[in-house]
């Protein structure tokens, strides 16, 4: 009985620091972008903590008065989740919107350089040609 | 003022519309040399997947064409800071599936052309002819219509109508913020709280010459749940912003 909680602990350990290797990855290819990574490394250390400190889940438990441990887990990782989604819809409001500003923004200079087109014809033969679709 | 002053710019946003887009533009230009109106029509080819596009360019109008598909709301608001940009006194939206006959363009440029009104929207219901919209809709419209009374105090009966002309007033608003998806009930709010003057005039529409509509059934109950959300935020947005700032009459403003 008191070799389980030591094998979920290395294994929780390992887990968790896989987990953060795989984040710090991301960043450095770029594909992640910083301010993005910070709940991820805040999420990868608190695991650490709590699968270094075995009882200090049980003992945050108790200080709270819930008699079930895991389910303060599951209620602070769902809340996370919560938090984290609702920045998500932030995040891609905002990109919709500038995706729309881009978008008047391209259609009005294609509108412009058809006309310069239009009204002077081609310098040279091999003169870069931005077609539209 | 005559009404050769005003310039006027056409918007007709298209999205697949190459049944009808050809006839919808003619119209325009025949309305156009009729009454000697200084008017230019522009056509928003909101990347449409059929021949729209190859369409436009053979006709009589300028156009501009979006890189990436928007909806009818991001199309009319290019329109809009078109219109905007290039110094035109009125904008007015004339719909590219041929529901709105440019026979009746008159009627809703005139009282801009007057300066009784800053928005002027072709109704429907005013007089009760030509093409009324399915049950569904109608019923919706009356909803929203009660909602218009609720916010504003303004009684539109035809809020989901796109045919409408605006001022200069107008588009310097519309230039900074118009709504993204059904945008028409939605503005009505956001022209009320401006304290612009709406006016509705009778016209009468058709049905729809081509293409397909962009609310289906299953859509109808998203629509409405969509437009009551943004008329809402959009209404405590604008109030909270006028009850910091005063009512805004720079049109620079956003919102």
């Amino acid at each position: 009985m008191e070799s389980l909680p030591i094998v979920i602990q290395i294994l929780s350990l390992i887990g968790a620091l896989g987990f953060m290797y795989f984040i710090t990855r991301l960043i450095v290819m770029g594909k992640l972008r910083e301010e993005y990574s910070f709940i991820w490394i805040a999420c990868t250390i608190i695991l650490i903590v709590f699968s270094i400190w075995r009882k200090g889940l049980e003992q945050i438990s108790l200080a709270l008065g819930v008699f079930y441990p895991p389910s303060l887990i599951f209620l602070a990782a769902i809340f996370a989740i919560i938090i984290f989604l609702v920045h998500l819809s932030v995040v891609n409001s905002k990109m919709q919107q500038s995706v729309k500003e881009l978008t008047h923004e391209i259609a009005f200079l294609r509108k412009e350089l058809a006309e310069l087109r239009q009204n002077e014809p081609p310098v040279s033969v091999d003169m870069p040609l931005v077609t539209e679709p | 003022m005559n009404a050769v002053d005003f310039r006027v710019l056409a918007v007709v946003p298209c999205f697949n519309e190459q049944a009808a887009i050809a006839t919808v533009v003619d119209e325009i230009n025949r309305v156009k040399r009729r009454h000697g109106l200084n008017l230019d029509v522009l056509v928003v080819n909101d990347q449409s997947t059929d021949d729209s596009l190859a369409i436009i360019q053979t006709l009589e109008c300028l156009y501009l064409n979006l890189p990436v598909n928007l909806g009818i709301g991001g199309a009319m608001h290019a329109g809009y800071k078109y219109a905007f940009r290039q110094g035109y006194d009125i904008a007015v939206q004339i719909d590219g599936d041929g529901q709105h006959p440019a026979g009746e363009l008159l009627k809703i440029l005139e009282p801009i052309f007057a300066d009784k009104a800053d928005v002027v929207i072709g109704s429907r219901f005013l007089e009760r002819t030509g093409f009324q919209s399915t049950y569904v809709r109608r019923l919706g419209i009356r909803y929203f219509r009660w909602l218009n009374q609720l916010l504003i105090g303004t009684s539109i009966h035809d809020s989901t109508s796109g045919f409408r002309a605006f001022n200069r007033r107008t588009i310097c608003i519309t230039n900074s913020y118009y709504p993204d998806e059904y945008p028409e009930p939605e503005s009505i709010v956001q022209f009320g709280l401006h304290k612009l003057r709406i006016l509705e005039v009778p016209v009468v529409m058709r049905e729809r010459q081509g293409g397909t509509s962009s609310i289906t059934m299953v859509k109808s109950i998203y629509y409405m749940f969509k437009v009551t959300m943004a008329t809402l935020f959009v209404y405590i947005r604008l109030q909270n912003k006028q009850r910091t700032h005063g009512i805004i009459t720079d049109c620079h403003s956003d919102t």
